[in-house]
């Protein structure tokens, strides 16, 4: 039997002066991702944008579970988005989308 | 920040090398507040030798005010071996902690086997130009000596040169663990944007296959023990490693 797709979410902060849009937003991550794994790396990730905030400049992404090391390792990379200096943090993760934001709702100051 | 921040059973993290042009005081105090922010608990900066004390007492009052505790750093230079003995003879008791700049083989060398030294740092891109081997590690496993990877250069580069990079500090991190030299990952940055949260710094040494253990300990563990050593080293009780005054004058009758 096939093993069931486990997923983890992750709750973004983008570090910017500039309002980053969703697309600028995850065409950076993809960006980041294919310069450090290819597109076979890519592909196994399960990238998807599942929400976005572009007042608070916050997003949560979804992925792999079993890349979400290297997911880590590629936003970590990012150091422009669509040509404007910022850089992407990663707030918390989790399994599921109620536990993230009970957590982000607990990081708030 | 986080709630528990002030929590013993929480892992710190420490960043020795941020290096804020410390002229502009208002990037400084950025930097210094982003840290803080990101959950750094120690950090270090390189002080220029010629103001080491004043810059040192003006870093140390904004990172208290960020709840940061700092420690003084001095980045040697030395051009050949020679001058860096009479740097370590010089500089060793003002700071606490010592990272040489290894920009020759001969300096590289001398940096290693030195018990003074606690940081070794390989600032080329180059790899002809860096001189971390098998020789390095053997000399540095014998002494205290930490191998210092910045991470900024992995931000800044694109293309063959981070291919480049990234090759040879997975050649590098291999040689070090096999000769049980310790591993100290920083930043090295110049601006807040280049700053990156401990967990992202452990996931971005996975890149030149350091494992998740050895990783977070260079983040944290590693770093601190360094301060931690000198700071005792450098207290007036301290007589030799293990033996300490804990009392004198009329207090020992």
């Amino acid at each position: 039997m096939k093993a069931k797709i486990r997923r983890r979410y992750l709750a973004l902060e983008i570090d910017s002066k500039e309002k980053i849009g969703q697309k600028e937003l995850m065409d950076a991550i993809w960006d980041a991702v294919l310069r450090l794994y290819g597109e076979y790396g890519a592909s196994k990730t399960g990238l998807a944008l599942i929400e976005h905030d572009a007042e608070k400049n916050l997003a949560i992404i979804r992925a792999a579970h079993t890349e979400t090391e290297k997911i880590r390792a590629a936003i970590a990379t990012i150091t422009e988005v669509a040509a404007k200096p910022a850089a992407v943090h990663i707030l918390t993760a989790s399994g599921t989308l109620k536990k993230l934001r009970k957590k982000l709702e607990t990081l708030k100051p | 920040m986080p709630r528990d921040r002030d929590n013993p059973m929480k892992r710190r993290f420490a960043d020795l090398h941020l290096q804020p042009n410390l002229s502009d005081v208002e990037q400084t105090k950025s930097i210094i507040a982003k840290a803080s922010e990101l959950g750094y608990r120690l950090v270090a900066v390189p002080l220029p030798i010629a103001a080491m004390d004043s810059f040192a007492k003006k870093l140390a009052a904004a990172c208290q005010e960020n709840r940061l505790d700092f420690a003084s750093r001095l980045d040697l230079k030395p051009k050949t071996s020679k001058e860096l003995l009479q740097q370590l003879r010089k500089f060793r008791r003002k700071a606490e902690v010592i990272a040489v700049v290894c920009e020759s083989k001969e300096v590289a060398r001398q940096a290693a086997k030195d018990h003074r030294v606690d940081l070794l740092n390989f600032p080329a891109i180059d790899p002809h130009r860096r001189f971390f081997d098998k020789a390095e590690a053997e000399l540095a496993s014998s002494s205290v000596a930490a191998l210092e990877i910045d991470i900024k250069p992995l931000l800044t580069l694109k293309g063959p040169a981070r291919i480049r990079l990234l090759a040879a500090l997975r050649r590098e991190t291999a040689i070090a663990k096999d000769y049980n030299v310790p591993i100290v990952v920083s930043s090295g940055a110049t601006s807040p944007l280049h700053m990156r949260k401990p967990l992202e710094m452990a996931a971005l040494a996975s890149l030149f296959d350091l494992d998740k253990p050895t990783a977070l300990s260079a983040v944290s563990k590693t770093p601190l023990t360094i301060v931690k050593r000198n700071r005792e080293k450098l207290s007036p009780n301290f007589v030799a490693p293990g033996i300490r005054i804990i009392r004198k004058g009329s207090d020992c009758q």
